[in-house]
């Protein structure tokens, strides 16, 4: 089991989850996927601190975040790959 | 790991069996605390369990008193009970329902008596039951008597990823041994109702969950002035980075790994229907939720924490874990197990469940937890609307 900096719950999810005390601008970041033990590289363009998370992919105003393979709230701002993803730019569904 | 068989613990007159031996002094009322606790400080060994509530209290809401303050009487971690009100009738009430263990139990009221009176005869009684119990031994009792109660607290993306699966790992293993579990949190099960109703063992148990959630969700539509982002997620979930309330319903519900629930308890219910797991509808704050758990009979409580909650329970142990590095850093006199590692990948779940099996084995055998030793003894009492 080699280290990671991100952990992605399940194949089908949009966001990964920092592990490592924070990533750095233009950091490629080393990826894994729990659910399938896959590996992935994502460059984060911003810095990340750990526990928050960064995008798969890119994202439009809309979008729904998918993590643990379910909805998790939606996209109101646009978010690029590799961008923090947190309250700034995605919102509950619920209220 | 090869999963233990057995541990030691005190068994009850009613054949339940604890993992701790206390004496408490419980008030029935408000205005009962100072004589409760003035009888603890007469009396070493025993612990006073003040709380807000029990005046002029009505229906479903008296109802869920009586519940808990009978329950915790009756929880099998409690020896012996002293019970102290205002008014005769409510006391007498409260010390039936204990009795009905089997353990000894003696109820003081305070009118026409006076506190220092009442301090006086309750404290009399109370050195006798101390004294009596401080001969009990543990003995050894198979897993099946471990009654284990879980909720989480100070989540953040850590809970999720790492120290929920970690409890929902110690769940799948323990289940078929044949011990009672219990999850709650209706609130925070809020995104993740449909996924977790789908968990009902049967059609009656799943259509009970979303009956449940259902009446709270209307009840928050009713109530909220907006909505709910101040409280759900919390401020210390959000910069733990987790982000909205069904991000945080998903990593809750890893707490249970695959287990499925066969009954829905009402707040501080016992349940009935035998070994396996329960949802009980509760509150999410944990001081809370763990009284109310406590007052169902769960006899050790596992609690996993991202940022750092530091609850403790008067009578039920509460077991920490952490998968932060920071918290780990930064909080240790409060984490009793450790479970960073998974996130740098040094340790795998099933390790992790196994490392948290052999903590709750520990507690069980009369390890004190983190909170235990801090002093950490929250009861409180959950009340469902103003009183009369």
């Amino acid at each position: 089991m080699s280290q990671t900096d991100l952990i992605i719950h399940d194949e089908k999810d949009n966001v990964a989850v920092v592990v490592i005390d924070k990533t750095t601008k233009n950091q490629t970041c080393d990826g894994w996927i729990m659910e399938n033990d896959k590996s992935i590289k994502i460059t984060s363009i911003n810095e990340i601190p750990l526990g928050h998370k960064i995008a798969l992919q890119d994202l439009k105003e809309g979008d729904t975040i998918l993590k643990y393979g379910h909805d998790i709230g939606k996209v109101v701002k646009p978010i690029k790959k590799g961008d923090h993803v947190h309250v700034h730019n995605v919102k509950t569904k619920k209220w | 790991m090869e999963i233990p068989k057995s541990f030691i613990g005190y068994k009850r007159e009613n054949g339940r069996v604890g993992t701790r031996n206390h004496i408490i002094i419980l008030p029935v009322d408000d205005i009962s605390n100072a004589c409760a606790e003035a009888v603890a400080n007469n009396i070493k060994g025993t612990i006073a369990l003040p709380h807000s509530y029990g005046r002029l209290q009505f229906g479903a809401d008296l109802e869920l008193h009586f519940r808990t303050m009978i329950g915790t009487g009756s929880n099998p971690n409690v020896a012996a009970v002293i019970v102290i009100g205002i008014e005769p009738k409510w006391t007498k009430k409260i010390v039936d329902g204990i009795a009905k263990t089997g353990k000894p139990v003696e109820g003081f009221h305070i009118e026409r008596t006076g506190d220092i009176g009442t301090v006086m005869k309750a404290s009399k009684k109370a050195q006798e039951f101390v004294m009596w119990a401080s001969e009990k031994q543990r003995e050894e009792c198979p897993l099946s008597d471990l009654w284990i109660s879980v909720k989480c607290g100070e989540s953040d993306t850590t809970s999720g990823l790492a120290a929920n699966p970690t409890v929902g790992n110690l769940m799948d293993k323990l289940e078929p041994l044949g011990v009672h579990l219990c999850f709650g949190e209706t609130s925070e099960l809020t995104g993740a109702e449909n996924v977790c109703a789908k968990r009902g063992a049967t059609p009656e148990a799943s259509e009970k969950f979303m009956k449940t959630w259902n009446s709270y969700n209307d009840f928050i539509l009713k109530e909220a002035t907006d909505d709910l982002s101040e409280s759900q997620p919390t401020a210390g979930n959000i910069a733990g980075g987790l982000t909205t309330i069904e991000e945080k319903a998903f990593g809750n519900f890893q707490k249970i790994g695959s287990c499925k629930f066969i009954d829905v308890l009402e707040p501080a219910e016992e349940p009935t229907k035998g070994k396996g797991l329960y949802f009980m509808d509760t509150s999410s704050a944990a001081a809370e939720c763990v009284t109310l758990q406590a007052a169902a009979g769960f006899n050790i409580h596992l609690f996993p924490t991202g940022q750092g909650n530091i609850v403790g329970n008067p009578i039920e142990p509460v077991i920490k874990l952490t998968a932060n590095p920071l918290t780990v850093k930064s909080m240790s006199e409060h984490i009793d197990c450790d479970v960073s590692k998974i996130l740098t990948r040094e340790m795998n779940m099933s390790q992790a469940g196994d490392e948290l099996i052999k903590s709750t084995i520990r507690v069980a055998n009369g390890r004190l937890t983190c909170a235990e030793a801090l002093g950490h003894k929250e009861f409180v009492m959950t009340k469902l609307y103003r009183s009369a």
